[in-house]
């Protein structure tokens, strides 16, 4: 209820400032990206392909559509420990419109994902202005998610959350070298929200490990506030450096901060290269451990390691190739190799398949590497 | 009321103001700003599966580049 009358003055705020004025907007770019992606760490392994196509159609209206597929292999710290290895494949199919009008667009999105034991529907608005001389472009959102949820081995299982999002972002020149841009995002989702597989440990004296395992019990109420800002310089030689910094807190008692930076480098005619280091840590939620001291020792449970006090760290480097390639209807073609290497760093998840006392043993931690390869035609 | 009619004047009043702003940087001064490397989601297909990876595996969410406004330098 909080975040819905938050979402309503973000949303108040926004639509008064549209009042400003009118400026010069234009539809993103028409081009196609096929996308091959790569994550493997922590003993899972997700793969598989991306394809965003996008057109405009006449001087006012711009339509995509993207196809995306994950392939899940996955043997990850909370397998080993209390289930079996599993393969699974979700497919992610969406659509988009974007209407421009002076300078206002509107725009509205559809996304499906579909995995065998979870379903979910998005629909998306947005409306974005172009003001004060189009120094300023402030946007407004809502979404809305139905998803369905299910459990692979127990077929009578059935379960439904909704999600709403509410989300203003204003983007500001700052001087002929710099922008700015400032986001919030106020999220409300509502019904079964924790994992069906997953479960606590708490201390069992009857039990050889000293420990037994119960299912999860998360709230079916959960909203959190995001706030963004992100800074971009130009520097003289023609290169970039940018920064972002976002605060997050939710309901569930999770603090977490955010920080990036990254340098852009064109080098010669046609080669970018980019440069970038993120860091990321967070607070357990209030109902989290890794080891409870009793049965049902409270309402809620959780000891998934997302929900945990951990911190992140990842360096990454993009490097995009452009042939000068332009035949036919194609003006131009770019061909990108991207890499991130992530440090995870669990500061209350203990790692469970070294053998030690309860609560003694060692903590978690494991590193991910993320490829893109990705081929990027305009027209 | 007169709490809640302030904060609404001062919104109007920026709004309306905004009407007789000059524009301190020109659409002639805008050429850096417009390159390819100032955009904040320069290759929307990446930026979309990089906040996918980050969500999963962090308790965080919400906020990401994709949700924000163009430059308006175009």
């Amino acid at each position: 209820m909080a975040a819905t009358r938050s979402g309503q003055r973000y949303g108040l705020l926004a639509a008064l400032l549209l009042a400003g004025g009118a400026g010069a907007a234009v539809l993103p770019e028409d081009r196609a990206d096929l996308l091959y992606h790569s994550y493997d760490g922590g003993g899972v392994e997700v793969s598989g392909p991306s394809l965003l196509v996008r057109k405009s159609l006449g001087d006012s209206v711009s339509v995509y559509g993207n196809h995306y597929v994950d392939t899940v292999s996955s043997a990850s710290i909370d397998v080993l420990t209390t289930a079996s290895p599993y393969a699974d494949e979700r497919t992610e199919q969406g659509a988009g419109v974007d209407y421009l009008r002076d300078g206002t667009t509107l725009s509205l999105a559809y996304t499906n994902s579909d995995e065998s034991d979870y379903k979910a529907d998005t629909v998306s608005f947005d409306i974005s202005q172009d003001m004060f001389g189009d120094l300023t472009t402030v946007t407004l959102g809502y979404s809305q998610g139905n998803d369905k949820i299910g459990k692979s081995n127990d077929p009578a299982f059935a379960a439904t959350a909704t999600r709403q999002h509410y989300r203003v972002g204003l983007s500001q020149v700052i001087s002929k070298n710099m922008l700015l841009a400032l986001n919030l995002e106020t999220i409300t989702d509502q019904g079964f929200l924790n994992n069906p597989y997953r479960s606590v440990r708490y201390l069992d004296p009857l039990s050889a490990l000293g420990y037994s395992y119960e299912p999860e019990i998360y709230p079916a109420t959960h909203t959190s506030d995001a706030v963004a800002l992100r800074a971009r310089y130009y520097l003289p030689y023609r290169a970039a450096v940018y920064g972002e910094y976002r605060r997050y807190g939710d309901t569930w008692g999770i603090d977490a901060n955010t920080w990036e930076i990254g340098y852009l480098h064109p080098w010669r005619e046609n080669w970018l290269l980019e440069f970038r280091l993120r860091q990321y840590s967070q607070e357990a939620a209030d109902f989290y451990s890794d080891l409870f001291p009793r049965q049902q020792a409270q309402n809620f449970l959780a000891r998934d390691k997302e929900l945990s006090t951990f911190s992140s760290r990842s360096l990454g480097v993009t490097v995009s190739y452009d042939p000068g390639l332009h035949w036919n209807f194609i003006e131009r073609t770019a061909f990108t190799l991207s890499l991130d290497h992530i440090q995870f760093n669990y500061e209350d998840f203990r790692d469970l398949t070294k053998a030690a006392a309860p609560g003694s043993e060692p903590l978690y931690e494991f590193t991910a590497n993320v490829l893109q390869l990705y081929v990027s035609l305009w027209y | 009321m007169r709490r809640a009619a302030t904060p609404l004047l001062i919104v109007a009043a920026l709004a309306l103001g905004g009407c007789a702003i000059e524009p301190w940087v020109a659409p002639y001064e805008r050429a850096n700003l417009s390159d390819p490397i100032m955009s904040f989601s320069r290759d929307p297909v990446s930026a979309s599966y990089m906040n996918h990876v980050h969500e999963v595996r962090e308790g965080a969410r919400g906020a990401g580049s994709a949700g924000g406004g163009g430059c308006g330098c175009n």
